[in-house]
């Protein structure tokens, strides 16, 4: 009895999954690879990028495909595993034939898949902002280089508006992205004026939960002096805890302001953000940013889904900096193949300079035409107390991305775009 | 700093006119406070406090709380879904389109000011309380003096009135007159406000005061000032310690009994607390839907959810794999190793691989300030009641009672129980779900201070095999002690080294002390230990 019903269900399944390779082994497919961890430690950042590509996927192909085909994504899982991350990328170029890789999130696993990129010349699109010092000829960057974000909003700080503060506290998780970024706000920070003894350095490990001993040195350091603000690295899911602890122990936005790098809609998720309210975040996009464009994306968004279930957004849809990073990569790499007619690599690589794209955000973003990087706008929010933010500042105009910072002196002289190989 | 001139104003009304004429907040004074840039806003609401406009502070409340709408030339407040005209009070419609007015911090700051100065002399004596609190924030000068005098000579309550006197004294602290200065310094070194710290630090600093005899002072009241504020600091690595003491003793509780008593290698011991945290997300949803009005308590029925879902569980494991596995730790150690991943991926099938929000109950939220910079978290006191509520149970179930005693003698002779008529499988079944029930405990606790996701437990089973293992094996007081002093230790080192090393550090000490005490802090003395 058990045994007929599992050879019969065997048999539906074969002949279930037969049936579905069939159309698209006849169709003639542009194959693109989707390389997130959907499992692990950064699940809880990455797995909605991998919806939202598939999102748009499915809305390039409903208007017809690219060059009259149609994308098939291939997904695979590299779990929060750095080595992992460059095998996936391997059997993804060399296996699948993947015509394009959207993916990574944390700079460690970028790292890991460059080799292999340069290697096999692919192609990868990474959708997060970062440290900068880097630029390889295989790689698009769509999120922020540190002049996109970090520089202006501690920029903003300083400024009237944004609290004098003259005294600060970087605060970051122990990795590289957080020491580069404060490597460079050091550096700026003594360009204008501000000495070592008005800057403390902190760091904590990934995953970090107890945030008491931090946040009384920073209560203890900003009772010693002038206006003091704090500048936060911190990723992943330890910035739950962290403004928990601020909110708990009466930590004000008007007396000590908290702007983080990392923290966005989908981190505060989970936050009682009344206490928060003021404390403040930099990025290139916001949900709360008012535009056609942007409504329509976040009902795009909403509707998906809604529609396919996706835990957490089918209640609550949110919509973040990366999510929009990842749409507008799919799309100006979609119409960088239209323009070269082919999705040869290096073909694609000279049709993406110039790039334009009229983003959520609210601006135009456009490709650099040699150094790889968006030029896009930056905003400052503050949270507001539904966990969403409210726009305080914000550029008039895209900015031009600087992945070398100047404020790291062995920089000089470097060339604003890839090396030829 | 921001507020001065304002304050400036205030004090100026307040002094001259205060109670007398009143003057009525035009709509255009309202539209010219919300909206513009913060220049002219903080302008516009610096006259409108001037001229003592009565409904200033509803509206200054409101535009504090996000309430206020623009909707063209006109301003209205929009609380608990009625619309009022900001500068009239009166019923008014919502327009379509109606933008929300939004505040930066300096504004925040402003709007705060305006209301402390508003209120500084309001009947009720807990808002003068809460408006001397804020005055204290912002930095005064001499031209504010007025005002607090006159708060002061009006201040009835002892507490607040020093502490007017006190704030008088950061005016006087620069004024011209030595004789003033010396006073105010000496009044100073009775304050226990870091603010004054840094005031007295930037006093003594270049530019300061020059005079001999009040640098002295001001040097004697700074010392003090900080000696004061050290046994805050000293009090809170102390709190702190045994806040993170509280949190590993309960997350090793649990595995106290499943691998200290019963000594199974469980390493799904996260997993349980994963689960008892899930069940309290659970809980808050199905409060949150159906008895919105007793959401606060969500937690209170939490916990008993929690343990009854986790030893079911746990049940289950002891049943279905565990009890095949006694005496064949190697073994033990794979398969709960392999429970753990299903059960992982289980949560996340049901719930999906982002953590979930679960809110602390309001009553759980903020803080009590035992001084000016210490501030202990109500959810933080809450645990360590909750530890102690826990332990204390635990204590007392495996001491006094007849379940206790049959777990004890199970574990310490099987073979001798069974022959007296105990059903040792049933207590082996029992005994390793309650340690699982306990386990779930831990979880309800966990989910009020950090993250809730399917990888909850890894984060933590380390760290309470440290603390079972360093305790010494099959001893709760163990268990306790080093629960504890781990924290402190942990929090100690954090303050000097920084969280990273701090870490780094505490492990080391522990391989050290293993190796040189191997049954750790209390070890399992008699027969029975090397059975």
């Amino acid at each position: 009895m058990k045994r007929r019903f599992a050879l019969k269900a065997a048999c539906a399944a074969i002949a279930a999954s037969g049936l579905m390779s069939l159309p698209a082994l006849a169709a003639d497919t542009i194959k693109v690879g989707i390389l997130h961890s959907l499992s692990g430690t950064m699940a809880i950042s990455e797995t909605v990028l991998k919806d939202v590509a598939l999102m748009t996927i499915d809305q390039i192909n409903a208007k017809g495909g690219v060059l009259g085909k149609k994308l098939e994504p291939v997904v695979v899982d590299p779990a929060s595993n750095w080595p992992l991350f460059a095998e996936k990328a391997k059997q993804l170029i060399s296996q699948d034939k993947v015509a394009v890789v959207f993916g990574c999130w944390t700079s460690v696993s970028r790292k890991s898949v460059l080799p292999v990129f340069e290697e096999a010349n692919g192609l990868l699109f990474y959708p997060v902002q970062y440290e900068g010092e880097e630029l390889s000829k295989n790689v698009f960057y769509t999120g922020a280089a540190p002049n996109q974000q970090a520089i202006p909003a501690v920029e903003y700080l300083m400024s009237k508006d944004g609290g004098s503060a003259r005294r600060f506290v970087l605060l970051g998780t122990d990795y590289v992205y957080p020491r580069t970024t404060n490597k460079i706000l050091r550096s700026f920070l003594h360009s204008k004026g501000i000495t070592d003894a008005d800057i403390m350095e902190e760091y904590t490990p990934f995953g970090h939960s107890d945030y008491q001993t931090i946040i009384a040195k920073i209560k203890k350091f900003a009772s010693e002096g002038k206006k003091t603000a704090v500048v936060s690295t911190i990723n992943g899911d330890s910035n739950v805890p962290f403004y928990k602890e601020l909110g708990n122990q009466g930590l004000k936005a008007t007396d000590v302001p908290v702007v983080a790098f990392s923290v966005g809609e989908e981190e505060l998720r989970g936050v009682d953000t009344k206490p928060l309210v003021g404390h403040l975040a930099a990025w290139n996009y916001f949900e709360s940013i008012k535009n056609p464009t942007n409504a329509a994306f976040i009902k795009q968004w909403t509707e998906y889904s809604i529609k396919k279930g996706i835990p957490g957004h089918k209640d609550k849809p949110l919509t973040n900096d990366p999510m929009e990073a990842t749409y507008i990569g799919i799309h100006m790499w979609a119409q960088a193949v239209e323009k070269a007619k082919s999705t040869d690599p290096d073909k694609v690589i000279a049709a993406m300079a110039g790039q334009t794209f009229a983003a959520p955000g609210g601006f135009t973003s456009t490709m650099d035409a040699k150094n790889h990087h968006l030029h896009k706008p930056v905003f400052i929010g503050e949270i507001k107390s539904d966990g969403q933010f409210n726009v305080v500042w914000k550029t008039p105009g895209p900015v031009k991305a600087q992945p070398w910072s100047p404020f790291i002196p062995e920089n000089k002289g470097k060339k604003d775009e890839p090396e030829k190989k | 700093m921001l507020p001065r001139t304002l304050l400036r104003i205030a004090c100026a009304l307040l002094l001259g006119s205060a109670g007398t004429a009143c003057f009525a907040l035009t709509a255009p004074q309202a539209l010219a406070i919300a909206s513009g840039d913060s220049d002219q806003r903080i302008a516009a609401l610096n006259a409108s406090v001037a001229r003592g406009d009565d409904r200033l502070a509803v509206f200054v409340q409101a535009l504090l709380d996000d309430e206020v709408k623009v909707a063209g030339d006109k301003v209205l407040i929009v609380h608990d879904g009625k619309t009022s005209d900001a500068a009239t009070g009166a019923q008014a419609a919502l327009p379509e389109g109606a933008d929300d007015v939004t505040n930066n911090n300096r504004m925040r700051g402003a709007l705060e000011a305006a209301l402390a100065g508003l209120r500084v002399f309001s009947a009720d004596a807990a808002v003068r309380a809460a408006a001397v609190a804020e005055l204290a924030k912002a930095s005064l000068d001499e031209s504010q003096l007025p005002l607090i005098e006159k708060a002061f000579a009006a201040e009835a309550n002892p507490g607040l009135k020093s502490q007017l006197e006190r704030m008088r004294a950061t005016i006087l602290i620069s004024s011209s007159d030595r004789t003033k200065r010396l006073a105010a310094a000496a009044e100073l070194a009775g304050s226990n406000q870091g603010a004054v710290a840094s005031l007295l630090q930037e006093r003594l600093g270049a530019g300061g005061e020059a005079d001999v005899e009040v640098r002295a002072a001001l040097q004697q009241a700074l010392g003090s000032v900080r000696a004061r504020l050290a046994w805050g600091e000293r009090l809170a690595v102390v709190f702190t310690g045994i806040s993170l003491g509280s949190v590993l003793v309960l997350v090793a509780l649990g595995l106290a009994i499943t691998y200290g008593l019963m000594g199974v290698i469980n390493m799904a011991h996260g997993e349980l607390m994963m689960i008892g945290a899930y069940t309290t997300y659970v809980v808050q949803n199905l409060f949150r839907s159906y008895l919105p009005g007793l959401f606060d308590s969500y937690v209170l029925a939490a916990i008993p959810a929690a343990f009854l879902v986790s030893a079911g569980v746990g049940a289950l494991l002891e049943r279905g794999v565990i009890r095949f596995l006694y005496g064949r730790p190697l073994e033990t150690l794979l398969a709960t190793w392999g429970i753990s991943l299903v059960l992982q991926q289980a949560v996340r099938s049901l719930f999906g691989a982002q953590n979930v929000p679960v809110e602390n109950p309001s009553w759980l939220s903020g803080g009590v300030a035992v001084m000016s910079n210490l501030v202990l978290p109500y959810n933080r006191i809450a645990i360590i009641a909750f530890a102690l509520i826990v332990l204390g149970g635990v204590a007392l179930l495996i001491a006094r009672t007849r379940f206790g005693l049959f777990i004890r003698g199970v574990t310490q002779n099987r073979r001798m129980a069974s022959c007296v008529g105990v059903d040792t499988a049933r207590i082996d079944m029992l005994a390793f779900s309650f340690g699982a029930g306990i386990a779930g405990l831990g979880g309800v606790a966990l989910s009020q201070i950090g993250n809730v996701g399917p990888d909850l437990g890894q984060s933590y089973i380390v760290d309470s095999f440290l603390v079972v293992v360093l305790g010494g094996v099959g001893q709760l007081a163990g268990t306790v002690v080093a629960g504890l002093g781990l924290g402190v230790l942990n929090k100690l080192l954090e303050g000097v080294a920084g969280a990273v090393l701090a870490k780094i550090a505490v492990l080391v000490f522990i391989v050290i002390f293993i190796q040189k005490k191997p049954s750790g802090l209390f070890a399992m003395k008699g027969r029975s230990a090397e059975a």
